[in-house]
């Protein structure tokens, strides 16, 4: 073969040669890329691998495989692809001299990547070469191993690999290591059983060995830092010695021994010492030793030193070591050298998010870097000024970022650097108005079309949902439709297209603030922009959009309809369909008056988007009766493509909210498109939903405005939300969202008082705009704890039933499943104080547990109820709870008795739940959430009086406490299976085969356990039907076969059906 | 972690390419040139640290010939920095003369340095114990 790759690539050069001699200039283009290469390859011959061939004679060598796989790597290096060499550089490292070998595996490493499938052609040379009695071949394969190899052949290799762990040379046992390291990362199961040998190479006498070791521990200490702790006394005294020059002297660079060494044990006792404080008492000591040590003036040193900073910083804290740390910085930033420069800002950024104070001072420095003429420099600067941001120079660091963004051309750069000003122009507070509607503008054209989508999104839902005060958001809202209406005024082909959206939407949504502006006016110049032939169709709709919400007055209309008469014709759908509905809007008047009344602000209340679709119910029902086939959600389909039969809840936890809140943020923003397509494309549910995943995503935004008033109209949304059919793990999602947001506020609130000391004299020679903005700082300091307090989770019963204290039972209703349980902890936490006196009852028996039930209040009677339960008793109060199945809720009855001779007072109880947030939005999706995560949501409390110590109790939700029957007729029935998408089958063992009709012992047995209707029994077939509490049905149709009973069960919410098909199983089985 | 290191003369022609993470060949020869570009328009004064895309990019000049080794963010880019020199050093050492070109043997010195992104050794006498090995019995 490699005569033959050798007599083509001599052929070439004069095949090439007559080829360019002809004039045949298609031909000569097609293989201008081969000359290219065999250009290359000759001057690569001549000027680098000819240095190795004038060793030998020339002739030899040509025919020899080795130069032409060299030449192959440098193929591939070039960038040409030479695959046809791939199976000859594994034949050569089968069966070639050692040398020759070498320079196979090399060129298979360089080749081929980790699933390539010539990988298992190499699995019997490496094993071969693993017991080969020559030193350098297992060192050879060793080497490959642990750079590539097929995952599925490890347990092949690796009892040989774990033998040479015990191998005499030390370059054997280092490269074990790092093979076993190799199998670590691509296979961490397979080598779970020989970490106590990791261990051991961890205390090799080899220092080379202890070091490879280091690079599993860094792994599996990063993973879980919990179960290494009991090492942490090793890595220090490792490190002590390499630090006291214990080891061998070639392992010095530059005289400082073994830094990289150093480092990585560094990073390892970071990792340890986060958040323990024991932990990290034990490794003060070398640490200052290595601070101590740092001191001789090379680069190496400060690599250590940065290290070492960071460790020192991410660690608990000690004061004195912290000190020194802070002046080492400091040898750092006043480097004239620039690199150390860098690091020393890339530290600082790292330690002011632990000590802002740091940034003070060396606030000199800072300021120069900021000027300074390398750019990199200057990015690190502003990441650094980024870290410590706060309400009062945010208008000076967000100009120094605009400034640097005006230069700079690197697209990544841009859109990191964006996203950066834009969080922070919506974060703080700013100065005014105008600054926060300019900022947002040099943004937009800034960051033009490369911006994450959701900074526009962001800005749109800030102007729509408003602040504090009605006047402020007029003011804000006019001086964005000013600032338009003058950018139109000018040149509009160079703005960015998803500006020009921005600045259709408000222009739409908002321009009759502007007195004495005609919408009329404001058609013509939003027509204008339709003109310019460079606009995508995309800004077409919105503009279109923009104009059919300015329709009202016969001028304007008039106007709009002539532009979009145009686009009627037009081949792109969603144009064709904005320019149709706005022509229909033209024609009808009362249609017009009713989807745009006049100047209303705060659409976001009264707005009511049907967004689950309901009104195409018909339409979906008739196309099954027709036989189309169910829509299926895109990740059920997924799932069903994958065949997995677990149970994978993550992607829809993340897609499914998403989607969701991406919907309603539709909704909210452009109401009247939305709702004209609902009322007037009744035919297809696409557009709304298209509009929502195309233009808004909402993905990992953050709350960042939260201001009072607001609230409600959240809990509006999200209750609008729970009714969607599919959206049962939305509050649960939510819940997540504004934990995170509360943290992060709380962070905020705790560190704000630094800064802005900092900031002042940080910028004191900068001349920032402090003074204004001091006013609203405060006012939204003064709104975060009542955002706080409305998420508490826990719900209070301190018990003041002044009424029913006197007979000694008390009885305390909160309802789990449905929004009574808000009002429940509103009222309960109103009764807060301390408990009156609880008269002892003279009949106190424990016998009156047996007539708790008839305690239960009037409107909880005669509903079907568990069995009273004791949770717990103590020596004077017992606690007792019923669950209560009302229709529409699952009631959780809470008696308290007084079981002692004498009064109690001070009662009090708590219920709370980790895992169920139960006031949060109550609702069965965030218990059935949970449950369908294979946790049963546990409520926990404790009680406690004066005269007892507390007692804490827990209670265990299940489903089946949010099933009712669902009544239905067999037509009714007959028409739902039809619509529900999510399925499951599954046979059943029936264990009793004496029975008679074991049809109808099953359903019975259904029934009776998971509170089913049986619909109707029709031979040898049974269907029945429930609904959980919100009212979501799920029906089920049971089949008899020899022994056996098929349930299939449907309903429109995805994973219903599994977990009953569960209880049902269980059911059967209990019976 | 190190991502890759390519080394490049004063032209921009590629002496020496070695990926830790697999990129298929069209991506490389487009980051290769975004990358070479970025560093050798670099002027001395300038810190040898550039940011690319999410890779740092370290940087280190030897008379016409250039290091460029693409690391990860959170990687120390001074240690980085040091150990291409090491490198070098070790390349001087074994080559005795000029930095010379001998791919394989270069490929070889490397894959002892670093293997999967890590550095694996630092040890100069160790790095070239198994080359020397190689070239004693090659020459016997």
């Amino acid at each position: 073969m490699s005569d033959v790759v050798e007599k083509t690539l001599t052929a070439l050069p004069g095949l090439l040669l007559s080829l360019d001699s002809q004039p045949g200039a298609a031909k000569l283009c097609a293989t201008s890329r081969l000359g290219s290469l065999v250009r290359s390859i000759t001057e690569l011959t001549s000027k680098n691998v000819g240095e190795e061939m004038a060793e030998p004679p020339a002739g030899p060598l040509f025919h020899t495989e080795k130069p032409c796989h060299v030449r192959a790597i440098y193929c591939e290096m070039l960038g040409y692809e030479a695959s046809f060499s791939y199976i000859h550089a594994i034949k050569l490292a089968q069966q070639g001299s050692v040398l020759e070998k070498r320079v196979g595996y090399l060129a298979v490493s360089l080749f081929l990547h980790e699933s390539h499938d010539l990988l298992l052609l190499l699995v019997n040379t490496v094993l071969k070469d693993l017991q080969s009695t020559n030193l350098i071949e297992v060192c050879m394969a060793l080497t490959v191993v642990s750079q590539i190899f097929p995952k599925d052949m490890i347990p092949a290799v690796l009892p040989l690999v774990e033998d040479k762990l015990t191998h005499s040379k030390e370059i054997i046992r280092r490269k074990a290591v790092l093979a076993l390291y190799k199998f670590y990362l691509i296979a961490p199961n397979q080598v779970q059983h020989i970490h106590d040998k990791f261990r051991k190479a961890l205390c090799d006498k080899d220092p080379g060995v202890m070091t490879a070791s280091l690079h599993i521990y860094l792994k599996l200490i990063k993973e879980s830092p919990e179960s290494y702790k009991d090492l942490t006394d090793s890595f220090v005294t490792i490190l002590k010695q390499v630090v006291g020059g214990k080891l061998p002297v070639d392992f010095n660079y530059h005289s400082v021994p073994a830094p990289w060494l150093q480092m990585q044990l560094l990073r390892i006792l970071a990792l340890l010492g986060k958040e323990d404080q024991r932990t990290s008492e034990m490794m003060y000591e070398v640490l200052d030793e290595s601070l101590r040590r740092a001191e001789i003036n090379h680069n190496i040193t400060y690599a250590i030193l940065y290290e070492c900073l960071k460790t020192i910083y991410t660690i608990h804290p000690k004061s004195e070591l912290l000190e020194k740390a802070a002046k080492c910085i400091g040898k750092f930033v006043l480097s004239p050298k620039i690199n150390l420069k860098y690091l020393g800002l890339k530290a600082l950024t790292y330690v002011v998010q632990q000590d802002p104070n740091l940034a003070l001072q060396h606030q000199m420095t800072i300021i120069e870097c900021l000027d300074h003429s390398d750019p990199i420099i200057k990015r690190e600067t502003l990441e650094l000024l980024y870290r410590i941001t706060n309400g009062q120079n945010v208008s000076v660091i967000v100009e120094k970022m605009l400034d640097f963004l005006r230069l700079s051309k690197d697209e990544y750069t841009t859109i990191d650097l964006v996203g950066k000003v834009a969080e922070l122009a919506e974060k703080y507070p700013f100065p005014y108005n105008s600054w926060f509607i300019q900022t947002m503008n040099a943004i937009f054209s800034i960051g033009g079309d490369v911006m994450q989508p959701d900074i526009p999104n962001n800005f749109l839902r800030l102007l729509a949902e408003g602040f504090d005060s009605d006047e402020e958001d007029r003011q804000l809202r006019l001086l964005a439709v000013d600032s338009y209406l003058s950018l139109l005024e000018c040149d509009t082909s160079g703005l960015p297209q998803r500006f020009l959206q921005v600045i259709s939407w408000v222009l739409g949504e908002f321009s009759f603030l502007k007195e004495g502006l005609e919408p009329a006016d404001v058609v013509e110049r939003l027509g204008k922009l339709l003109d310019d032939d460079a606009i995508t169709t995309e800004t077409r709709c919105w503009v279109l959009a923009a104009m059919s919400k300015l329709c009202g007055s016969s001028d304007a209309l008039c106007k709009a309809e002539k532009v979009a008469h145009k686009y009627t014709s037009c081949l792109d759908t969603a144009l064709r369909q904005q320019a149709v509905e706005l022509e229909l809007l033209g024609r009808d008047v009362d249609l017009r008056t009713r989807v745009l009344p006049q100047h209303v602000i705060g659409f976001c209340v009264w707005l009511q988007v049907d967004s689950s679709l309901s009104f195409l119910d018909g339409f979906v029902s008739d196309a099954l009766a027709r036989g189309a086939a169910p829509y299926k959600p895109p990740h059920q389909r997924q799932e069903e493509l994958s065949q997995e039969k677990i149970l994978n809840f993550e992607p829809y936890g993340l897609s499914l909210p998403v989607s969701l809140s991406a919907c309603s943020l539709t909704d909210r923003q452009s109401p009247t498109a939305l709702s004209l397509s609902s009322s007037l494309s009744g035919n297809s549910a696409d557009p709304p939903l298209k509009a929502g995943s195309n233009l808004l995503k909402l993905e990992g935004v953050k709350r960042v405005w939260g201001k009072q008033g607001y609230l409600p109209e959240k809990q509006a949304t999200e209750e609008a939300l729970a009714q969607e059919p599919s959206s049962i793990f939305a509050p649960s999602h939510q819940q997540a969202c504004s934990e995170s947001q509360q943290t992060t506020f709380s962070t905020i609130v705790e560190q704000d008082q630094e800064k802005r000391q900092l900031a002042s004299s940080l910028f004191v020679g900068l001349g920032s705009q402090n003074a204004p903005c001091l006013v609203r700082t405060v006012s939204q300091m003064s709104v975060k704890p009542t955002q706080k307090r409305s998420k508490t989770t826990s719900i209070h019963l301190t018990s003041a039933f002044a009424q029913n204290l006197s007979d000694s039972t008390s009885e305390a209703v909160p309802a789990v499943g449905n929004t009574e349980v808000v009002e429940a902890s509103e009222v309960s936490s109103l009764s807060g104080g301390s408990g009156p006196l609880a008269q002892p009852s003279s009949q106190v028996e424990r016998g009156l547990e047996s007539d708790l039930p008839s305690r239960l209040p009037a409107t909880l009677v005669g509903l079907l109820r568990s069995d009273v339960e004791e949770l717990c008793s103590g020596e004077s109060l017992s606690l007792s709870a019923c669950k209560v199945f009302d229709a529409d809720a699952l009631v959780l009855a809470i008696f308290l008795s007084n079981i002692s001779d004498s009064s109690i007072q001070e009662v009090s109880c708590l219920i709370s739940s980790e895992q169920l947030k139960v006031p949060e939005m109550c609702s069965t999706f965030s218990v059935l959430s949970f449950y369908l995560n294979g946790l049963n949501p546990q409520l926990e409390g404790s009680v406690s009086c004066a005269s007892q110590a507390t007692q804490s109790f827990s209670l265990t939700l299940s489903l089946v406490d949010f099933i009712r029957p669902l009544p239905l007729t067999t037509e009714e029935y007959g028409k739902m299976w039809l619509s529900f998408s999510h399925d499951v089958k599954q046979n059943l063992m029936l264990l009793k085969h004496e029975e008679e009709d074991q049809l109808e012992a099953a359903l019975t047995a259904l029934k009776e356990k998971l509170c089913l209707h049986i619909v109707d029994v029709i031979g040898a077939e049974g269907i029945m039907a429930c609904q959980l509490v919100s009212g979501r049905p799920c029906l089920l149709h049971c089949h008899t076969h020899g022994g056996m009973l098929a349930i299939w069960l449907r309903s429109p919410i995805a994973d219903l059906p599994d977990c009953l098909l569960y209880h049902c199983q269980k059911a059967i089985q209990e019976r | 972690m190190i991502k890759f290191l390519l080394m490049v003369n004063k032209q921009g022609q590629i002496r020496l390419s070695k990926y830790y993470e697999h990129i298929d060949l069209a991506k490389r020869a487009s980051l290769e040139v975004d990358v070479i570009k970025g560093c050798l328009s670099r002027k001395k004064e300038e810190c040898s640290f550039v940011e690319y895309k999410d890779y740092k990019l370290v940087y280190r000049q030897y008379a016409s010939l250039f290091v460029m080794v693409g690391v990860s963010e959170n990687e120390n880019e001074l240690a980085v920095y040091e150990l291409v020199h090491n490198f070098v050093e070790v390349l001087d050492k074994y080559f005795s003369r000029v930095i010379m070109f001998n791919l394989e043997k270069v490929h070889v010195i490397l894959d002892e340095m670093i293997l999967n992104g890590h550095i694996v050794e630092t040890n100069k006498s160790r790095i070239l114990a198994p080359l020397l090995v190689l070239d004693k019995m090659a020459e016997s």
